[in-house]
């Protein structure tokens, strides 16, 4: 069983839900911009919830079946078509060999995953097939798909189609989004004026988002508290000596336009950052379209861990109601 | 009248560089496969192709800003 890619889309990957345990290498973890759906897709297609899918941004890409499969769509919403007929989005669908599989247009969200029954099995590194181009890890050769890639796919399992993930289990950035922001080491660099206003604000998505990071714009720039230049540290007062840099932190270079660091990121460096967004609240990054307004709201560790649990509740859900 | 849309959110430009002048303007030919303007996202520019032939006619979005995937971007005249 395979599938061949006609047109690729824009940077499609192959990913699952990472490789940790390398990021003090300097390896990111990498995998889903968005694992809920992810596993969603995985469990639809009865494949173990964590198998490799493809990930694709903004736009589907064509691909043609090689063999009798189950096939489910999670993630954004946009029309998926089997030779040209409409099939439904987050719901399980029998597709058989040599029919292709294309998109429309994107209408809400900013990521699809597409599971196949079996799982996607390309070669994987560091125990994880997510390509991480950068590191050339992962995927295909490293890198993502092209027009012509024939990618394997593992042995089919016990997948049924019609399954279907219910309405209040698929997970979507509200408009404007909400982004809980736990602060950190470096909040006190802010003045409070800053430090209030990076939180009234209203942010937009800027167009250098990706799975390195996201980039906000449009919020009042920060102004930072005086002090005498540390010895190993930038000029910038958004500068450090070089500190670690966790999944969701958030930094601000020159103090203008915050970035969180998400799935592709670099392990550490020598910008400051404020604080860093919640585990639960990461996936929905994964979702957004540039232009989105963002609004970013204050939360502690009580309420972060809560949040955490919270989505920890919703995952059971979804595989119960999914269990075959 | 035939529309050509956007495949993607990101920002439309109507030229390669701000030094140039845009793709086509009116009455240019178009054919399939010609590039008639630039998205912007995840920084990285790319080409909007004409899906068919035709007449351009006119920038439907305005050079510089946002859009949305399907969002009309230019009309062509057969």
């Amino acid at each position: 069983m395979t599938l061949e890619i006609v047109k690729p889309g824009l940077a499609t990957s192959v990913q699952d839900l990472g490789r940790p345990g390398y990021f003090h290498l300097g390896i990111p973890e990498g995998g889903a911009m968005d694992r809920y759906a992810l596993r969603a897709a995985n469990l639809l297609v009865g494949n173990d919830e964590g198998a490799a899918c493809l990930e694709a941004v903004f736009m589907g890409p064509e691909i043609r079946i090689g063999a009798d499969c189950v096939l489910a769509v999670t993630g954004a919403e946009m029309p998926i078509k089997l030779d040209g007929e409409t099939v439904p989005t987050w719901t399980s669908f029998a597709a058989k060999a040599g029919q292709v599989l294309s998109f429309g247009f994107l209408t809400e969200g900013a990521r699809i995953y597409i599971a196949v029954s079996g799982g996607i099995a390309t070669e994987p590194d560091l125990g994880s097939r997510s390509t991480y181009p950068i590191g050339m890890l992962g995927g295909i050769d490293g890198r993502p798909v092209q027009p012509g890639d024939v990618i394997p796919v593992g042995e089919d399992g016990a997948a049924k189609p019609c399954l279907s993930v219910p309405e209040d289990l698929r997970r979507r950035p509200g408009t404007p989004a909400e982004l809980r922001v736990l602060p950190g080491l470096y909040w006190d660099r802010l003045t409070e004026a800053s430090q209030t206003a990076f939180f009234d604000d209203t942010w937009t998505v800027a167009s250098e988002a990706d799975r390195m990071g996201y980039r906000f714009k449009g919020g009042r720039p920060m102004e930072f508290v005086e002090r005498e230049q540390p010895f190993g540290a930038g000029s910038d007062p958004s500068n450090i000596v070089d500190g670690c840099y966790s999944y969701g932190s958030v930094q601000v270079p020159g103090g203008t336009e915050p970035i969180v660091l998400h799935r592709d990121a670099v392990s550490g460096g020598g910008y400051f950052t404020l604080g860093a967004v919640i585990s639960a609240d990461m996936d929905l990054i994964g979702q957004l379209q540039p232009n989105t307004p963002v609004h970013f709201r204050r939360t502690d560790m009580d309420q972060a861990l809560a949040a955490r649990a919270h989505r920890r509740a919703m995952l059971d859900k979804l595989r119960n109601a999914l269990a075959g | 009248m035939a529309d050509i849309q956007s495949p993607l959110p990101g920002t439309f430009y109507h030229q390669a560089t701000p030094e140039e002048p845009p793709y086509k303007a009116k009455g240019d030919a178009v054919a399939e496969g010609d590039v008639i303007g630039l998205i912007e996202v995840m920084k990285t520019f790319i080409e909007v192709k004409a899906e068919a032939a035709g007449t351009f006619d006119a920038y439907v979005a305005d050079n510089a800003s946002a859009v949305t995937a399907g969002a009309v971007l230019a009309t062509l005249v057969d």
